[in-house]
Parts: C-alpha cells; structure tokens; sequence
C-alpha cells in the first residue's frame, strides 16, 4: 500500500509541474483620482490547458475580468467575464483597450512606482499570486514588452 | 377504446406543452446568451456631425465650440470611471501632442464626459491635467453633454451593473474627432488604428497644407 502510494505520488508529480500556469508581464495603470476603478494587465500561458476562475488582491473590494466588445457603430462596452479559457499552450494576453482586469473599489490609488499582490485562481493550478508593478497613466505596457 | 383516444389526446397535449416549454425556455437563453444588438448604425455622412456644445470646462468656464475654434480639436467623449480605454486613449492623444512638438499649439485635446453626475468640473481638471497640461474636460447638465454628444453622434448608454461603482457603467464609442480650426469635421480616428506619432504626423501635415493654402 505504501508502495502504491508512494508510486502513485511520484506519476503525479510531472503533472503537477506542467499543470502550472505561466503568469507574465503583469502590470496595472496608475489611477488619477481616488475612488476610480483600477485596471490590471497581464499574459497567462498553460501548457496543459486550463481557466482562470477568479482573480483578488488586497488593495481592491473586487477585481471584475472584462472583455471588451466593440458593435459596428463603434460603441465599447464592457463585458463581465465569469471565467477565462486558457487553451492549452496559448497566450492569453490582457491588454490596454481590451481584456483587462477591473480592479474596484481600491483601498488607496495606485501610485507609479508601487506594487501590489494579485492573486489568480485556476482550476487545475489552483492559487497563484504575483506582484503586479503599477506603471505611469500613460503606459502602455511593461519595458521591453511594448 | 375511450381509453385509447382519451390517452392520444393526454399524450398529444402533454408534447405539445413540452414544445412549448422549450420552445419558449430555447428562445429564452438564446436572448440571455445574445443579447440584443445595439441599435444599428445611422448612416453618419461627415456632414452631419455638428462641432457644437455648450458645456463647462475643467476651470469651470462655460465654454462652445467656438471657445476653441482657430485650434485644431481632438474630440474624445469618454468618463473616468473607465478604467481602460478612457485612460488609453488621452494618455494616447497626450503623446500625440508631445510628439507634435511646436504645432502643439495649434491644437486642443478636448474630453466630454457622458457622465456629468459623477464628473464635475472639479474632478475634470485633476483628470485631465494628469494626462497633458494642454487637455480640456468638459462636462455639463445631463441635456448639455446628450445635445454634445447627439451633435457629434455619439452614441452612449448607461447599463445598470450591481457591481460596478455606483451600480452602473458606461458604454460609449472609443471615436477621436479631428475638427478642423473653422469647426468643421476632418476626420476619426480609433487608438488602436495607428501610433500616437503616426497621428501626430498626420495632423502636423494637416496644419501645413492648412497654413500652405492659408
């Protein structure tokens, strides 16, 4: 039984490492007034495939993942996003004038040059938190990723 | 025999109220799953978008179109509780601007909020000068910032959302209007169709030809 146990343990192990998911270039804009919603950026890769179930942090109530749907009279508007598909090995990127997370009621504007833990839950690789670096109003992107 | 007939007509009633059920719960999800369609484009000639407001600037000026007119004028209707693409874009036209160098003087980025309850004058000029100091907010009564926006024919709609800051969001067109010194229209433009210095450009040749044939 031990034996089985432990074998079985190990066979999980590989699947456990690529079961995980690849959190890059995370960023967030600096707000200008306080009390204004936030928004957050960043690329998920999972080799396997997976979802994202929901995302917090602590200096936000709640952090909304919004698409954003253009009609042909070039109206924008948000859409709420429940859950996010992460098809197996493919980027998913948030960016500026789409996807992006909603990061509302902020406990303190989001200054440049600060940081913030962002915590992603998956639902094969479970809880991942990053440090999310909050860049000027006017970037657009990380260094190097622009 | 009665049986048999009666059982027919039970039988024959009980289907026809289960393709009624789902019929019914099958249109149902199809408009949850799609809602309808924003109304569809009116045919917008460039003719008919009319640079004309009465509004009050982020100093808490009253101001028209002709406050402004000599200038080339970006037009960008947004709200700043967006928190993505308002941002993006005047960040976007703020780096326009740097990138027009001189001829920036030639030229007014204005921004109208389509939410004046909650964009007052006041929070207009902090907004606004965080991106450029050379950018105008404009905000107004509820009837000012709709006759602006009708004027321009931007379309705009408040969605109730339980979530979102004070229970609603904003959906609203992501256009930048390019109106000429005399107030007439020139041009749209997205953001994400071409770079900020690819704008600038374009509008510094604008105010060439412009001086050229002046």
């Amino acid at each position: 039984m031990k034996h089985f146990l432990g074998a079985a343990f190990i066979a999980t192990l590989p699947t456990l490492s690529i079961a995980e998911v690849k959190v890059s270039a995370p960023w967030a804009r600096a707000t200008i007034i306080a009390g204004r919603p936030g928004a957050g950026y960043l690329s998920l890769t999972s080799e396997t495939g997976d979802r994202l179930l929901s995302v917090s942090s602590p200096v936000a109530g709640e952090v909304m993942l919004h698409a954003v749907e253009s009609g042909e009279n070039g109206v924008s508007r948000m859409v709420h996003l429940d859950a996010l598909d992460l098809p197996e090995g493919e980027t998913v990127t948030l960016a500026p004038g789409d996807m992006h997370l909603m990061l509302m009621q902020l406990t303190q504007k989001l200054e440049e040059g600060t940081n913030f833990p962002l915590t992603l839950t998956f639902e094969t690789a479970g809880e991942i938190t990053v440090e999310v670096p909050v860049l000027g109003i006017a970037a657009t992107g990380p260094e190097g990723t622009e | 025999m009665q049986r048999t007939s009666l059982y027919k007509v039970r039988v024959a009633i009980w289907s026809f109220a289960a393709v009624a059920v789902f019929t019914f719960a099958g249109a149902f999800s199809w408009r949850m799953l799609h809602p309808p369609e924003l109304p569809s484009p009116v045919v917008t000639g460039e003719a008919a978008i009319r640079n004309a407001y009465s509004l009050t600037d982020h100093t808490g000026q009253a101001v028209t179109a002709e406050t402004y007119a000599g200038r080339w004028q970006l037009v960008f209707f947004g709200f700043t509780y967006c928190p993505d693409i308002c941002p993006t874009t005047l960040a976007y036209l703020a780096n326009a601007m740097d990138s027009l160098g001189p001829q920036a003087e030639r030229v007014v980025p204005i921004f109208i909020t389509v939410d004046p309850a909650r964009d007052t004058a006041e929070v207009m000029g902090n907004y606004v000068s965080a991106f450029h100091p050379r950018m105008v907010g404009l905000t107004g009564t509820e009837a000012q910032v709709a006759e602006a926006a009708g004027n321009f024919r931007v379309w705009y709609e408040r969605s109730e959302n339980e979530t979102a800051p004070d229970g609603y969001l904003m959906a609203h067109p992501g256009h930048i209007y390019l109106m000429r010194p005399d107030g007439r229209f020139e041009d749209v433009f997205i953001e994400s169709d071409q770079s900020a210095g690819d704008l600038a450009k374009h509008i510094s040749s604008l105010i060439e030809n412009e001086e050229r044939s002046g």
